[in-house]
């Protein structure tokens, strides 16, 4: 099980099938009669051969070794990693959501027309935006979007060429300016003062006639809740700029505030973040952009609208930015979200923000005598701790290895990059304060091991299917695929 | 952190050998020191022509890829091929393992660098 | 409280007065006072499981599913057999409710299988390197234009006009937008006008890329070799966006001399899922590896020894790169990689080369009995894998009316994005259409010409 240490590929057998196909019924031709003989390839394809049991074995195996939500606690911050409802995947596989084509005639598909249609209008009530799409695949996509149409509302006004800057807190997560350089803008760091909220005389002076906007998250990544966020928005706003919300820290605010009310102008969700919808190891999520009215001419096509009682795919929009994705979004995601909405209410979301916001503070207010708190104020829903002080050359990093020891997964470390050492918890809302304690006790644990048994720490994780690996020549000397003349 | 006399200095951490018209360039043990172990050096085409404050490489390391700015105008004349199989030759001798040689265009561009005593001056500053 | 949220009253009032709280208003006391939402968000009353459930069901049953009908729909999205095992391994919980694989101690599971899918991307393509996977095939066009602007240092896209519409309209949104230019390359009989080709390639010394697309979106089979031979030796990459079961009868882009394939990886055992999520790939030669953006696995060693998975070429990352990342992708599809993964390795060789086969030799017999009598003409005159387009005596959106009132899905109207292509239809036959079907397709679409035929003059 866990110590299962097969490639697939050397699984193969000759001669194993995992398929069945029916015979073809059609009449025949000889393929070279209906291809031409230089199209077709003769190269193998080497895939394995083999059976629907090494199949099921194989993948069931290497299942065993992933820590997953539904094993245990992942307080990792800005990730949001609660839990995600069986339920909604339960209806993502209902033969008319999964099975249904996106070109299929509209009469054929009001049901997934209708659920896109509803969950636009939750989404734009949540955020106070006044229009919601849900064609971006990720977080990363929406602000890519959400950065397009900032560019395109500066283009109409004949300014795109002088407008050529973004302004980033320098605690943003690295997709800000990722985004906003893949899109040619200057990205402009600006300070946050000690309190951790972003330097008002700083902004003020990097603001001006060349600046596109500014990306801010609110609660920002240290997890506090700007105060002057009006403030921000008004000088931002008064130097011809717009102001882009990233939604990832939404999880504190439900049913609290709403970004629209704090005057952002565009703003993108993780639906795989604040509400529910799986990580997958990695993927599928979805972002979705909001925006305030007058940029809404500027959502990507097509946009979900309801007519009467009928609902229809809207390309009508000459001012449209075009299409960032294929088709429609992430239906089968959102179709989750949508789900989670309905389960949890209006009161239910609100309970959602503020479990999530008590559930940090009851972590922080037990950890910070033991580790550092650069910043000691209330936090939302996650807070960032500063390592310890370097006990026996103990880093950050062994106190994340030696956490999955005590089957934690490790809180996001390193991470905003003006913490030194950071060590950023959010909790979620979905765990209970027994989970709670137990963490609190083993990270006050590790802090005894640090000063007695550093060696344990430096060495962590001792249990796990492979230990700390070397990430050097993996970078060096990639070796990103298998072959068979390699020796393991 | 070792600073060797007899060589120019950028801000970035890039240190300049003049050999006749020649420059030979490479980063400092501070810059090395900083990136941590190096994975890959992306070399530029031996005969491009690039300009002073040009982005000539970039050196990657597992926790960073850092951009190497030109000090000095020229055209590439060599590239120092043994980095690509051996990247880690710049953290163990980061002033023997030169990245290019550059034809300089103009020598007196050597004149808006650091000598070794201003570059440790300006390494105290930072720090 | 509620079943997702484990925290009792008792709870929250225990936590409350361990913080030297009164009530959970203390916790947002920071926020100003005119922020504070008045009066709860206006959303309906929360549903219990059960109602969820009937909701749910009900909106569900207002779609007609591929079940309902026979579907002969493709143009981008395609009714393939999934094996009951990829449903089955993809929902266990260790797979789809695992994070990122950022600590590969604890997310072998994870590592390994994108490691394998990266392996089979590679064998189907023919080329050295691919990464986690992107978000579609149409965004993996784009970072492909983007790729070969970045290493060219050119800033002129050529696309066909037989490219995916859908992927020709996303690149078109993000080259706008990134400052790119693309050139439309024109079509002659239904292929690349590969005479406009090379003129264009002598003209424009700032071509970064080329993008042709093999099966096109009509379906057929582009000479990829004379475009392999037309780019043959320039500095101009050729980007070649493919099938991924026709790759396992048709030539593979590495033996064209393709420098990077990109495709939708979607036929590969995920369901149509109304358009997403759905998974792009993108596969490289070995000299642009380093380029490649997104999640890369790779194989090491951890300190024992042991073989290891890991994460790796994560320097051109945005979370680390930041701005001067090539790309701001961070997530990947994992599971529908996974699923992909699955697919292949389920299917085999064997398996997809026999999907293949019975795709083509199904679409043919569908194109023989459609055009015998003349009734529907072909509208090019060309190879085809697994989708043809004819040209008919009637508006085809009656012709898909009355294939509806049948329980057939009709083929795609060709006229949405092609204006000069009235009354044409592109058909789709995959492996799962059996003869019968065809036949009703056939003599349905048959009857409707002769219905509204004898009305015309």
């Amino acid at each position: 099980m866990r110590a299962y240490d097969k490639l697939i590929f050397e699984l193969s057998r000759e001669g194993r099938r995992a398929y069945s196909l029916p015979k073809c019924d059609v009449d025949t031709l000889p393929i070279d009669e209906l291809i031409p003989k230089e199209f077709i390839g003769t190269a193998p394809l080497n895939m394995p051969e083999v059976s629907e049991v090494d199949i099921v074995r194989h993948y069931t195996n290497l299942s065993s070794k992933n820590y997953c939500v539904d094993t245990g606690f992942y307080p990792l911050g800005s990730c949001t990693m609660k839990y995600n409802p069986k339920i909604n995947e339960v209806v993502a596989s209902y033969e008319g959501f999964m099975n249904i084509h996106p070109l299929q005639p509209e009469e054929t598909v009001q049901g997934a027309l209708e659920v896109m249609y509803e969950l636009r209008k939750a989404l734009e009530e949540i955020t106070g935006m006044y229009e919601v799409t849900l064609q971006p695949a990720a977080g990363a996509h929406g602000e890519l979007t959400g950065l397009m149409i900032m560019k395109a509302y500066h283009r109409e006004r004949g300014e795109d060429a002088k407008r050529t800057k973004i302004i980033v807190p320098d605690s943003a997560h690295g997709t800000n300016p990722a985004s906003a350089a893949v899109l040619g803008f200057e990205v402009i760091e600006v300070e946050s003062n000690e309190h951790g909220d972003v330097d008002i005389e700083k902004l003020r002076k990097v603001l001006g006639d060349d600046v596109a906007g500014m990306m801010l998250t609110n609660p920002n990544t240290l997890g506090l809740f700007e105060p002057n966020i009006k403030e921000i928005c008004d000088l931002v706003h008064a130097a011809g700029g717009l102001m882009y919300y990233d939604g990832a820290n939404a999880n504190a605010i439900l049913g609290i505030t709403r970004p629209g009310d704090m005057g952002f102008d565009i703003i993108h969700l993780n639906l795989h973040k604040t509400f529910s919808t799986p990580h997958g190891g990695g993927g599928p999520g979805s972002g979705p952009v909001g925006v305030r009215k007058d940029l809404a001419k500027f959502l990507p096509v097509p946009v979900v609208e309801k007519h009467g009682d009928k609902y229809t795919l809207n390309y009508d929009r000459p001012h449209s930015i075009g299409k960032v994705k294929s088709f429609y979004g992430h239906f089968a995601v959102c179709l989750k979200a949508y789900a989670y909405i309905l389960s949890m209410g209006a009161e239910g979301l609100r309970n959602v923000s503020i479990n999530a916001v008590i559930n940090a503070n009851y972590l922080m207010n037990a950890l910070k005598g033991t580790y550092k708190l650069p910043i000691d104020r209330m936090c939302k829903h996650e807070f960032v701790l500063g390592g310890l002080e370097n006990e026996n050359g103990v880093t950050t990093m062994d106190i994340a290895k030696r956490l999955i020891d005590y089957g934690f997964h490790p809180p996001t470390v390193y991470f905003p990059l003006t913490i030194n050492d950071a060590i950023m918890i959010e909790p979620t809302e979905t765990e209970s304060v027994d989970t709670l304690d137990a963490f609190v006790s083993a990270m006050l644990k590790i802090t005894e091991e640090a000063k007695t048994s550093p060696e344990l720490l430096k060495e962590a994780p001792h249990n796990t299917p492979v230990r700390r690996v070397d990430e050097v020549t993996a970078a060096r000397n990639p070796i990103i695929r298998f072959s068979k003349t390699d020796v393991s | 952190m070792e600073i060797k006399k007899g060589l120019y200095y950028t801000e970035e951490h890039e240190w300049v050998r003049v050999s006749g018209n020649t420059a030979y360039i490479g980063i400092t043990d501070y810059a090395q020191d900083a990136m941590g172990d190096i994975v890959y050096v992306e070399l530029p085409e031996v005969g491009d022509t690039l300009k002073a404050g040009d982005v000539f490489s970039v050196i990657e390391s597992v926790k960073a890829a850092s951009d190497i700015y030109l000090p000095v105008s020229g055209t590439v004349l060599k590239v120092n091929t043994e980095l690509e199989d051996s990247p880690e030759m710049i953290n163990e001798d980061p002033y023997g393992s030169w990245i290019i040689a550059v034809d300089m265009l103009d020598d007196t561009e050597l004149d808006q660098l650091m000598d070794a005593a201003a570059y440790k001056e300006y390494l105290s500053e930072e720090n | 409280m509620h079943r997702y949220i484990p925290g009792t009253e008792a709870d929250l009032a225990r936590m409350l007065d361990k913080l030297g709280l009164t009530s959970s208003e203390d916790l947002f006391g920071d926020v100003p006072g005119e922020l504070m939402l008045k009066g709860g968000l206006d959303l309906p009353e929360a549903l219990s499981e059960q109602e969820l459930v009937r909701k749910m069901k009900a909106l569900s049953r207002k779609n007609s599913s591929l079940d309902d009908l026979v579907c002969f729909l493709g143009a981008g999205a395609y009714d393939h057999y999934i094996p009951a095992v990829v449903g089955q391994l993809v929902s266990r919980s260790e797979f789809y409710t695992s994070y990122t694989p950022y600590q590969p101690e604890i997310s072998q599971g994870t590592l390994q299988a994108i490691f394998e899918y990266q392996t089979m991307i590679c064998n189907l393509t023919g080329m050295d390197a691919t990464n986690a996977s992107m978000y579609d095939g149409a965004t993996a066009c784009v970072e492909a234009a983007k790729m070969a602007v970045d290493s060219t240092r050119r800033n002129t896209i050529a696309v066909s006009k037989t490219v995916n519409p859908e992927v020709r309209k996303v690149l078109g949104t993000y080259m706008d937008l990134c400052g790119f230019k693309i050139i439309e390359i024109d079509m002659d009989n239904g292929v690349t006008d590969l005479v406009r080709l090379k003129e264009l390639l002598a003209g424009n010394s700032d071509l970064a890329a080329v993008i042709v697309q093999s099966p096109n979106f009509f379906g057929i089979v582009e000479d990829m070799d004379a475009v392999g031979e037309l780019l043959n030796g320039s500095k101009t990459l050729f980007i070649s966006y493919v099938d991924p079961i026709s790759l396992a009868i048709l030539k593979k882009p590495s033996e064209y001399g393709a420098d990077i394939a990109i495709g939708e990886g979607q036929p590969l055992g995920n369901s149509l899922n109304f358009g997403g999520p759905y998974v792009g790939f993108l596969a490289t030669c070995e000299k642009l590896m380093r380029r490649l953006p997104g999640r890369i696995v790779g194989q090491t060693k951890d300190i024992d020894g042991k073989r290891a998975f890991v994460l790796t070429l994560q320097a051109r990352e945005q979370h680390i790169r930041r701005s001067r990342a090539s790309s701001n992708i961070c997530s990947n599809q994992g599971l529908n990689a996974l699923a992909a993964a699955i697919y292949m390795a389920t299917m085999g060789e064997h398996g997809l080369k026999e999907v293949a086969t019975q795709c083509v030799q199904k679409a043919h017999y569908a194109y023989r009995k459609l055009t015998e009598s003349g009734v529907y003409k072909p509208l090019f005159d060309k190879p085809f894998f697994m989708e043809f387009a004819v040209i008919g005596p009637v508006e085809p959106a009656v012709v898909n009316n009355d294939l509806l009132g049948a329980g057939i899905l009709g083929g795609y109207q060709l006229y949405r994005d092609y204006p000069e292509y009235r009354n044409s239809l592109l058909i789709c036959v995959t492996e799962k259409r059996t003869k019968a079907e065809i036949d009703k397709l056939v003599e349905t679409m048959l009857s409707t010409a002769a219905k509204e035929g004898s009305g015309m003059a």
